[in-house]
């Protein structure tokens, strides 16, 4: 496979009153070419700023790209003007947002919104974009297209607006979709509709996709590889299998046993990150991550860990990755975490009447 | 429609009628669709709610689950009476809350009270985190003077982990899962015996999810608490409850012991949402069996006729268009709506 789009020390900067905030600060990523990548990380940590630098979708003022190379089909990307730029937004590189409650325009119908694009980037006229259009929604499994593209977006449900956008993400056969939050604002069974639709059309269409989540279950089943973000950094990258299976940063560890999950015995006691992520104004000189890290050592705050490879096609910015590996996920297994009287099918537990 | 499920979890209920704290019995909830401008008429009704039935034991955790839009909310502000319900009861230690007074009612809520979801638009941006957790106090007339109020604010702060010096920040000034703490000191603050927690950590980050949940697990065990959780996670709902009941479009499908319902789920409804959580385990995910349910949740303001899930039913007859299923005990202490689980009997 090749690679489709290479991210060399990307920084992103906003400069506000308080001072500077830097939402990414130096991150490196390749995306293969029809690969499923995931970006992983809670709110506030650099993961959409990343998608939308990507875009070139930064506010300014008051953000700023103050460094990087974003070489998409070996082209930095960050060198062209904004007229090139706008030739490839759309065209050869799209996005779904998150919320596909506010990012429809709610005074044109969807044929006009999804034409816009089809006229532009592909040259169509009027009538091919409506034909086009039709088939567009028809293709995302919205029923009865040729009625409903002349509706107006709060006619559709949350799950049908979703796919709306992935239509219009979809319509100039795009190389790279970047898919941000893209299920969030949606129930779980709509979720594993969408999840399952973008799967199967970026299969059919060899289109790359970067899917940014904090649900770690998402990952699981869509991604091929990931990377796990923490204040700015990706502190831990791998294939998907590996990472879950293999984790190599305490934060990755962390977040792995802080939810709790459908598949095993319940735990008696669920395992959470103590503290807050910290802020991105004054972030501390050494890892960030240290302050909430069981196996933080005075290294940790005088030295900030790279990226360091631990495995074949797995990196970790920790001191003390060597000494996590395989056994950190032990817990899932600990027979003294795990409550005595579940036992799966356990079907008369009487554990509320003891309560009492 | 109604009597069926009463006589069912009654005549389980009666053998353990003292350990029931709270009781509802055929609820209904309808909100009228108005029309016109100055004489507005109901035209419609959406059915919120429509007769449902459960208890909570003392000291137990009931999880409510279901997707936007099925009234596992609205059930909750129903059994707090914020909602007047349209029909049914909902008894507070055997006492019928439907029906009393404001002022009966404003007694009674020092007994029950509530944790919201958003902890960004429940509090007050005006108010300091102790005032909005000193104010029921006052309102109940729980302290006798200024130093007692203080010392009760720095206690409840202190029982939910945060310092008694931030009583005199903004909420602005805290975190979201510190704000969500205020939220739950300030429920504490009367000392009630049930807490209605309205997906109490949806709009919190992972990691700060886990510490919120074992902090309503510790707290629960320190005062003694009952809990109806309403979440749309499942897998927090099955980590905090002790019996769980699944909701869809205003009706309860499911209502078992967490384990059980989790191993032996009986309606399809149940089966298809456990189907669609994602576990964070590539390996394991793709050995899981998948149900993709087609289509979306229909309107509540015109429901399906017979079993409201049978338009998205994989396993639907002809029959279940026509019956409404009955909330019924199919195994001990396991009851399911649905006409062709295992020992649901005639219908």
């Amino acid at each position: 496979m090749a690679t489709l789009l290479e991210v060399n020390d990307l920084r992103t900067h906003f400069f506000t009153f308080e001072g500077v905030v830097k939402a990414v600060d130096g991150v490196s990523y390749e995306v293969e070419e029809g690969e499923t990548l995931g970006l992983v990380g809670e709110s506030g940590c650099g993961k959409s700023v990343s998608a939308l630098s990507l875009m070139r979708l930064i506010p300014d003022p008051p953000g700023k790209i103050v460094s990087g190379e974003l070489l998409f089909e070996g082209e930095d990307i960050l060198k062209i003007d904004m007229d090139d730029m706008r030739r490839i937004r759309g065209a050869k590189m799209s996005m779904v947002f998150q919320e596909p409650m506010t990012s429809l325009n709610p005074v044109l119908t969807l044929e006009r919104q999804l034409s816009e694009t089809l006229q532009l980037h592909r040259g169509m006229s009027r009538e091919e974009a409506r034909l086009e259009s039709v088939d567009l929604l028809a293709r995302v499994g919205i029923p009865d297209a040729e009625r409903r593209v002349k509706q107006y977006p709060h006619q559709f449900s949350g799950g049908m607006r979703q796919r709306v956008m992935i239509a219009m993400a979809l319509s100039c056969n795009p190389r790279l979709i970047i898919a941000d939050e893209p299920t969030t604002a949606l129930d779980v069974t709509i979720q594993a509709q969408i999840l399952e639709l973008m799967k199967s059309l970026t299969n059919e269409f060899g289109v790359s996709l970067i899917v940014i989540t904090h649900n770690l279950g998402v990952v699981a089943r869509y991604a091929d590889r990931m990377n796990i973000m923490y204040a700015g950094k990706i502190i831990e990258r791998g294939t998907a299998r590996e990472v879950y299976s293999n984790p190599r940063h305490p934060y990755t560890v962390g977040l792995l046993k802080s939810v709790p999950r459908l598949d095993l015995p319940r735990r008696a006691k669920l395992d959470p990150i103590e503290g807050q992520p910290p802020d991105l104004i004054n972030l501390p000189v050494g890892c960030s991550f240290r302050d909430r890290c069981r196996w933080a050592v005075d290294k940790c705050a005088t030295d900030s860990p790279p990226l360091m490879l631990v495995n074949e096609g797995h990196w970790s910015a920790c001191w003390r990755s060597d000494e996590l590996g395989p056994g950190a996920l032990d817990f899932l297994v600990d027979p003294d975490e795990l409550e005595a009287s579940t036992n799966g099918g356990a079907a008369a537990d009487s554990e509320p009447d003891d309560d009492n | 429609m109604t009597t069926m499920i009463e006589s069912d979890q009654r005549g389980d209920g009666a053998s353990s009628q003292n350990d029931v704290l709270v009781e509802v019995r055929n609820l209904q909830m309808y909100f009228p669709v108005t029309a016109g401008i100055i004489f507005q008429r109901a035209v419609a009704q959406i059915k919120a709610v429509d007769d449902v039935s459960f208890f909570v034991r003392k000291g137990e955790t009931l999880g409510l689950v279901g997707e936007s839009g099925c009234g596992k909310t609205t059930t909750g502000r129903c059994i707090l009476q914020l909602y007047k319900p349209t029909g049914g009861q909902v008894l507070f230690e055997g006492q019928e809350l439907t029906g009393m007074s404001t002022r009966q009612m404003r007694v009674m809520r020092r007994q029950m009270q509530v944790i919201f979801q958003d902890p960004y638009s429940s509090l007050n941006p005006r108010m300091t985190a102790g005032n909005i957790i000193g104010e029921p106090l006052i309102v109940h007339g729980l302290v006798n003077s200024k130093e007692e109020y203080r010392d009760r604010v720095a206690e409840l702060l202190h029982n939910v982990g945060l310092n008694p010096y931030m009583a005199d920040r903004f909420p602005h000034e805290f975190s979201g899962g510190q704000r969500q703490r205020i939220g739950v000191a300030r429920a504490l603050s009367v000392g009630p015996s049930f807490i209605v927690c309205d997906e109490p950590v949806s709009a919190l980050d992972v990691s700060i999810q886990a510490q919120i949940v074992n902090l309503l697990e510790d707290l629960q065990e320190q005062f003694d608490l009952t809990y109806l959780f309403i979440a749309h996670d499942l897998s927090v709902v099955r980590h905090i409850s002790n019996r769980v009941a699944v909701m869809y479009l205003g009706h309860i499908v499911e209502i078992a012991d967490r384990n059980e319902i989790y191993a032996n789920p009986l309606h399809p409804y149940t089966r298809a949402l456990l189907s669609a959580v994602p576990i964070p385990d590539p390996v394991i995910d793709a050995q899981r069996e998948r149900i993709l349910l087609s289509g979306e949740v229909p309107s509540p303001l015109n429901p399906p006729s017979g079993c409201v899930f049978h338009p998205r039913c994989p396993i639907a007859v002809d029959r279940c268009q026509e019956v409404i299923p009955e909330l019924r005990e199919v195994e001990p202490d396991h009851w399911a709506a649905c006409i062709q689980s295992p020992g649901y009997g005639s219908y």
